[in-house]
């Protein structure tokens, strides 16, 4: 088998037999790269050099009996709103095109830990708005299986990168959905885990109070390992859980599913579903039945409210997020501007592209002091209603599923001049984020034009054990071995 | 030292007319860290040395709370008696300024750490109790130097940015607007300065920035209710320049009234210069902060056991120290209150007891006399004077073991100032210690009382004051050194 075409835990196996070398690796990769990242994309910062020196590296450490965990070694893309020190964080935007960070964020730190093998920052939507990655200054992102297709955002690179064997895992960040719809879209697993379970610590911040970073893979193995890898409790993130003597989510695999109870919300599967991915979910919640689960069709009658909660929530924190973008300390700058108000207006016209500026403006707007209470404290209380909905269901339900989209990928441009069609995109996966709850999509189809659907099973804060018990059975009977075209 | 002995302020204008202040105390804690992030706190280091991602507010970089300064913040909300809120949130303050990392600033809005305090001051005739509205947390700005003769950032050719006080824990203390003279504003500022000392919760050096006010102002005929159009003085860092600025404030409010003119709201400058106030921003904008719950901080809850471990932690405040000086001291009201009143005083007599404790009025007379007067004149405090504590202690004990004249004293207290040395050596040093020998005495007062017949018959006449002519000679002899009452005893058993 080709070494780009293995699972991170396959390669593990070799690297501990010793029977592989990282450097090997890195240049399989690096020519996988080269070749498909040409038409994809799905990079803003590659450097082979460093690849191979970084790979160099790891194998003298392993010659020299350094330890071997699970992603020592392992190629890994990284989402480019993730800091790693000395490396180009531009957030896909051209006022952090010259950004260099000045630390490592969490996430990093845990993955060095393992000396993992970074491949680079990874291609997205602009400061991570966007559900196509049209909006990145690096340009778009293509979809593996279609290279005429979008490959979802905003973590369009990351989901883009696995799916195309540019990478073996990534990391990406979702906001609003932003991981499991690219996952969906580009026929990988993307899993967005319970809000604070993963240090936001040198996330560049969308909207602090959604943002998560989570992993994408092939496999579910890789998924639950690269997980175990980067979560836990941060000092430097007050909203990380503090679970005391809580270690790594160790994983049994189960034979079916008996005992479990699965809801579907008809919230997510009545409006704006594309009929073939429809039938497909079906199919799946029918695979669940067939191994134990019993299924049923639930209501929570707030959801029909999170995307609007949403759409004021998430631009009222990215307008106050993105302000210290201004040219004063770090990034673009015009030089020639005259006088401070010219600068700050003229080095933020040219830098941020036009959905960052249509986020900061409706952001603006809404927490401005006349606003404040019709918009922004009425999403909070929408907020409230949706977590309180879930609740519910989970007293009810282990697990809750349906899509991770509406629909399979779309063309470029084709949403790109109507917002509104464009945001509909996450309708699927922002409650997920509003509600603080972890949630996956893994592959479970695809459809006659050969393109991925995505099947979202969502679960109780910190009860990722029933996403991955029922995601790894899945993953056994739908048999995903179907690889795209690039 | 405040001076009690100020009537009512230089006299208002006009009499008809009365003045509103409301004060807003920033105070700067004096924490080992940023408010926000683990770089250390000093001043005057070089300049962007003391930063990080957090504080420099690079993009991912997320603000964790000081819990130190949580507990700083609350101890000063209830010194100065205010309910503490039990569950407390940090806002975002949106603006743009290039001093601030994030172009916001975490500070509390509507639930912040301390809430309806009071403040007592002494005004000399009577006590006035100033309402707290609100105690609550945020942090500073960094530093802009701008090139350019006015300093200013409008019209400089460029400017540079330190960071070192980016982060730096504040707390805002905002007064109800009832403050009715500049006098009793600068005494609010003196007693709050003092309350925060003996806190140990900042140095409150106003030179530094540490304790800085802004005030409003507004006056109003006496028999009115309504509040008049208020102007706010910015950044005003010396207990003078409150008194002063507010004065001249008032007055110029007072004589657009009469000249019929509108006061316009307006943010204004003190120069002590020209002794009167500037316009900062011509018109007052609309500011529209944004403010919302900062998501990267979680509430912090607060319990009835962590308040009270804050409470047993305040140490006596100056008005419970005021009253045990009475109580157990016998001071005076007067010496009381102005040991009390000011923190580096009182700690000095309170350093001096720790040696010497059996005649405390002896020790408060030394700090409020000739101590109070040297310093004065050199213009320092008792902390940068070079008297030790224990040394003004030994030297009220050698006065009351009677080794030492009251007149010698103050001669050894002028050498102790001077060279900062221990009285003993003094003593020593110069052979000043008093002549307590019974023999030796005996001899001298012998040869006086034979040199000096008529003063002894005049004595022997009835004249008991004659006897104070041969203890002078005694003393002469003796270059005063020898024991007063000592002597007086001896002579009356020679001559009756």
């Amino acid at each position: 088998m080709k070494l780009t075409c293995m699972k991170a835990h396959e390669l593990h196996e070799l690297i501990k037999k010793k029977e592989i070398k990282i450097e090997d690796i890195a240049g399989a990769y690096i020519d996988r790269i080269e070749e498909a990242d040409k038409v994809i994309n799905a990079f803003i910062t590659f450097k082979p050099e460093e690849i191979v020196k970084n790979a160099k590296r790891i194998d003298r450490y392993i010659s020299e009996g350094g330890e071997i965990r699970h992603f020592t070694g392992i190629p890994i893309a990284v989402k480019d709103n993730i800091c790693i020190k000395d490396v180009r964080t531009t957030c896909a935007s051209k006022i952090l095109s010259d950004y260099y960070s000045i630390y490592d964020a969490t996430v990093i730190k845990k993955l060095n830990e393992h000396n993992f093998l970074f491949l680079g920052k990874a291609n997205m939507d602009e400061f991570a708005m966007g559900s196509s990655n049209e909006n990145s200054a690096f340009g778009p992102v293509r979809n593996p299986w279609n290279t005429e297709r979008v490959s979802g955002g905003s973590s369009g690179g990351p989901a883009a990168s696995v799916a195309s064997f540019e990478a073996a895992c990534s990391l990406g960040s979702d906001t609003g959905g932003s991981i499991r719809q690219p996952a969906s879209l580009c026929g990988v697993i993307g899993f967005k885990p319970t809000y604070g379970r993963v240090s936001r610590y040198g996330l560049a911040s969308f909207a602090a109070s959604l943002d998560q970073i989570g992993p994408f893979t092939r496999d579910m193995t890789d998924c639950i390992n690269l997980y175990n890898a980067i979560s836990g409790h941060d000092e430097f993130d007050s909203t990380s859980i503090d679970m005391k003597n809580k270690k790594d989510y160790g994983f049994k695999a189960v034979e079916n599913l008996k005992g479990m109870k699965a809801g579907v919300p008809k919230e997510l599967m009545i409006r704006d579903i594309d009929s073939e991915v429809k039938a497909s979910i079906l199919n799946t919640i029918k695979i669940l039945e067939r191994n134990g689960a019993s299924v049923e069709e639930t209501t929570l009658p707030s959801l029909e409210y999170a995307l609007s909660a949403y759409h004021i929530i998430a631009p009222s924190e990215a307008s106050s997020n993105l302000a210290k973008f201004d040219g004063i300390r770090y990034g673009l700058r015009d030089k020639d501007a005259q006088g401070l108000r010219e600068m700050y207006r003229k080095t933020r016209s040219a830098g941020f592209g036009p959905e960052v500026k249509r986020s900061i403006m409706i952001g603006t707007y809404f927490l401005s002091s006349g606003h404040y209470d019709a918009y922004y404290e009425k999403a909070q209380k929408v907020r409230t209603l949706i977590i309180n909905d879930f609740k519910k269901a989970f007293s009810k339900y282990d697990i809750l599923v349906g899509p991770s989209s509406p629909t399979t990928a779309f063309r470029f441009g084709e949403r790109m001049d109507d917002p509104l069609s464009m945001y509909l995109s996450d309708i699927c996966t922002i409650p997920v984020n509003l509600a603080g709850i972890p949630a996956i999509s893994i592959p479970c189809g695809l459809s006659d034009e050969q393109l991925p659907i995505g099947f979202q099973i969502m679960a109780d804060a910190l009860r990722e054990d029933n996403i991955f018990k029922a995601a790894c059975v899945l993953e056994g009977e739908i048999n995903w071995k179907i690889t795209p075209k690039i | 030292m405040k001076n009690l002995d100020d009537k009512d302020g230089p006299d208002q204008p006009d009499k008809r007319f009365e003045t509103i202040i409301g004060l807003e105390t920033h105070v700067e804690l004096s924490t080992q860290t940023k408010m926000f992030c683990g770089c250390r706190l000093s001043f005057g280091e070089k300049p962007n040395s003391n930063t990080c991602p957090v504080c420099l507010g690079h993009p991912g970089s997320l603000p964790v709370v000081n819990k130190k300064a949580v507990e700083y913040a609350m101890k000063i909300a209830l010194a100065l008696n205010c309910r503490i809120n039990k569950r407390t949130i940090f806002h975002r303050k949106n603006y743009f300024y290039p001093d601030m990392s994030k172009n916001y600033q975490i500070s509390q809005h509507d639930l912040p750490i301390g809430i309806g305090g009071y403040v007592e001051i002494n005004m000399g005739s009577h006590t006035r109790r100033i309402g707290i509205t609100r105690v609550h947390m945020e942090e500073d700005a960094g530093k802009l130097v701008h090139s350019g003769a006015t300093g200013r950032i409008s019209g400089a050719d460029y400017s540079i940015g330190d960071f070192n006080r980016a982060g730096t824990p504040l707390i805002e203390i905002v007064t109800e607007p009832e403050i009715k003279s500049p006098l009793e504003a600068k005494q609010y500022m003196i007693t709050l300065r003092n309350i925060l000392l003996y806190l140990g919760v900042s140095d409150c050096n106003m030179e530094e920035g540490s304790l800085r006010c802004d005030a409003n102002v507004s006056v109003r005929l006496k028999d009115s209710d309504r509040l008049g159009t208020r102007t706010e003085i910015k950044n005003l860092n010396s207990f003078k320049f409150i008194q002063k600025a507010l004065e001249y404030e008032a007055s110029r409010h007072i004589s657009l009234i009469n000249s019929g003119k509108k006061v316009i709201k307006q943010t204004r400058h003190y120069d002590d210069k020209t002794q009167s106030t500037k316009v900062l921003r011509s018109k007052e904008e609309a500011h529209d902060y944004r403010y919302f719950p900062d998501p990267d901080l979680v509430p912090i809850d607060i319990d009835d056991c962590w308040i009270k471990k804050i409470k047993d932690s305040i140490p006596e405040l100056p008005n419970q120290k005021e009253k045990r000086y009475k109580d157990k001291f016998g001071l005076s009201d007067y010496d009381s209150s102005l040991l009390s009143g000011d923190f580096e005083i009182s700690d000095y007599f309170e350093k001096t007891l720790e040696t010497y404790n059996a005649n405390p009025k002896g020790i408060c007379n030394w700090l409020m006399g000739d101590f109070s007067a040297f310093l004065n004149k050199d213009q320092i405090s008792i902390k940068e004077s070079r008297i030790k504590p224990e040394h003004l202690a030994r030297l009220v004990r050698l006065i009351d073991e009677g080794k030492i004249s009251s007149n010698t004293a103050k001669s050894v207290f002028k050498e102790m100032y001077a060279k900062g040395s221990d009285p003993d050596d003094i003593i020593k040093e110069k052979g000043l210690e008093q002549i307590s020998d019974k023999g030796e005495l005996e001899a001298i007062v012998e040869e006086a009382v034979k040199n000096n017949p008529d003063a002894v018959s005049q004595y022997k006449a009835g004249k008991v004051k004659a006897i104070g002519f041969i203890v002078g000679q005694v003393m002469q002899k003796t270059k005063g050194k020898a024991n007063p009452a000592l002597v007086n005893e001896i002579i009356i058993k020679k001559i009756s």
